[in-house]
């Protein structure tokens, strides 16, 4: 999934010059910068709910969630949003597996909800959760909260919440790595650097 | 992913689980307030009928309908097969109209795989004579692993008209593919030797219930069909109830944890007694909503994509 939202541009190739723009604790530093961020801006993070897309955008809206309990004491709800469905690409592409839906219990309807998800490149994957979440119910606001804002926008969409701007190429690529997931906390930049 | 689906046979282990675990995320669906996803806005699906059937018919509709596709419903009775119309001349109407998918019920054996060779679309087998119905298989597979947690491993016994019963075929390829254990259970004139050598890799055969039931993790009770019953296959309904109906005094042979299936539509008395069918352990009512998710599934991995 993640892969077919970077191929929107020619890919680096396999052995291309990498360069590691966030490590392990730098990562840590730019959640917990983004945490206090929702608290300052939501007022202490009452009702709101934090939705991550599959797949590096779950345990990055799970960090978020533990990192606000642990500032503010704050119980924020988690779940995750499969945006699969509602790609406008999704026919230009051999089928892709789906991912998972999990609202919280008391649903999105009347609460603010906070998309979170690892990379914000041409701003169709927000687009397509936008519409997702239209048919999940009716949340009092939505805000997006991302890693890694690597430009290139093709929509009129903006993050609310940035952890890190990176100026890139198009044929460079952005690859973020979580625990959770891979072996390391890392994001890395691909390409271009010769 | 595969292009058609003619065959339980055309899945290995893999796509059969991805099917699966597609139309566990299809399933949370039927809870929304929207029950409609865009995935196959735009795509045609044609459900092209040869022979009667509601549930299947219906399930096909609604799974397609809930992807936004648009549906057109195809029966023989009253169309021009009525004057004649061959298959071919059909298939290429439906070439014509531009058909993404076509989902065919037909009592000759094989129609799916002809047609695949005389449209572009896609082809669904939604039951094709004597010869399978994998969606079926699926969504009974679907069923097993939602209510017993697993597939690998489980012993299920398939009791009844195997000799006529597309269902079994395509649940034998389905369920020993995916690692359960089958056992065709029946009276020796609806599982002949020649079946039984054709199964006998795959499968177990046995022809007394009550020796099978309490080793059972599910017992799958297939139809009566008495369409197809051109000959004396058993001496009176009465006498095939009293040796291979599921009535409660059977239930209770079974495990605690064991299920019971029946593909629909029932002759309750016969092959199921009412109150086997109407128990908490009957998982009847539910394989009919699961048949939803998993033509979902099935109609998004063969259409979602290039």
């Amino acid at each position: 999934m993640r892969r077919g939202r970077r191929s929107a541009v020619a890919q680096p190739r396999a052995d291309a010059p990498s360069k590691i723009i966030l490590e392990g604790s730098d990562l840590s530093r730019v959640v917990d910068r983004i945490a206090h961020q929702i608290l300052e801006k939501t007022s202490g993070a009452t009702g709101t709910v934090l939705l991550g897309i599959p797949t590096r955008g779950v345990p990055l809206a799970h960090r978020l969630a533990a990192r606000i309990h642990a500032f503010e004491g704050v119980a924020v709800p988690v779940g995750s949003l499969d945006i699969t469905l509602y790609r406008d690409d999704l026919r230009l592409k051999a089928t892709r597996a789906l991912g998972k839906t999990e609202l919280p219990s008391g649903g999105i309807d009347g609460l603010r909800v906070i998309l979170v998800d690892d990379v914000l490149f041409s701003g169709r994957s927000v687009r397509a959760a936008l519409d997702a979440l239209k048919d999940l119910g009716r949340p009092s606001s939505v805000q997006l909260a991302v890693l890694v804002d690597r430009g290139h926008r093709q929509l009129p969409i903006r993050a609310d919440y940035v952890g890190k701007n990176i100026p890139t190429a198009l044929s460079e690529s952005v690859k973020v790595t979580l625990t959770e997931i891979d072996s390391a906390d890392e994001v890395k930049l691909i390409g271009g650097l010769q | 992913m595969i292009k058609h689906l003619r065959s339980a046979a055309d899945l290995d282990a893999e796509t059969a689980t991805l099917i699966l675990d597609t139309a566990a995320e299809m399933a949370s669906l039927s809870g929304r307030e929207v029950k409609k996803l865009p995935a196959l806005r735009g795509r045609t699906v044609v459900n092209l009928f040869y022979e009667d059937s509601t549930r299947t018919r219906i399930s096909f509709e609604a799974a397609a309908k809930r992807l936004s596709a648009d549906v057109i419903n195809f029966s023989a009775k009253g169309s021009s097969v009525s004057k004649g119309e061959s298959l071919k001349d059909t298939a290429l109407t439906l070439q014509a109209m531009g058909a993404d998918a076509v989902v065919i019920r037909h009592s000759a054996s094989g129609a799916p795989h002809r047609l695949a060779g005389w449209v572009d679309g896609s082809v669904v087998n939604a039951g094709d004579g004597t010869h399978e119905h994998p969606t079926q298989a699926l969504l009974d597979a679907y069923t097993m692993r939602s209510r017993l947690g697993r597939l690998d491993g489980l012993k299920v016994a398939i009791v009844g008209d195997v000799l006529h019963s597309r269902v079994a075929r395509s649940n034998v390829l389905l369920l020993t593919t995916l690692g359960a254990q089958v056992t065709l259970v029946g009276p020796p004139t609806l599982i002949p030797l020649d079946v039984a050598a054709a199964l006998a890799e795959k499968t177990q055969v046995c022809y007394d219930l009550d020796a099978v039931l309490p080793d059972s993790d599910v017992v799958m009770m297939l139809r009566v069909q008495t369409e197809r019953m051109q000959d004396s296959y058993f001496p009176s309904a009465r006498e095939y109830s009293r040796r291979y109906g599921l009535d409660a005094p059977r239930l209770h042979k079974m495990p605690g944890h064991a299920i019971v299936m029946h593909p629909g539509p029932m002759n309750r008395g016969m092959e199921i007694a009412p109150e086997v069918a109407d128990s908490p352990r009957s998982t009847i009512v539910e394989q009919v909503a699961n048949g939803v998710s998993v033509r979902m599934a099935v109609l998004y991995l063969l259409l979602g994509g290039k």
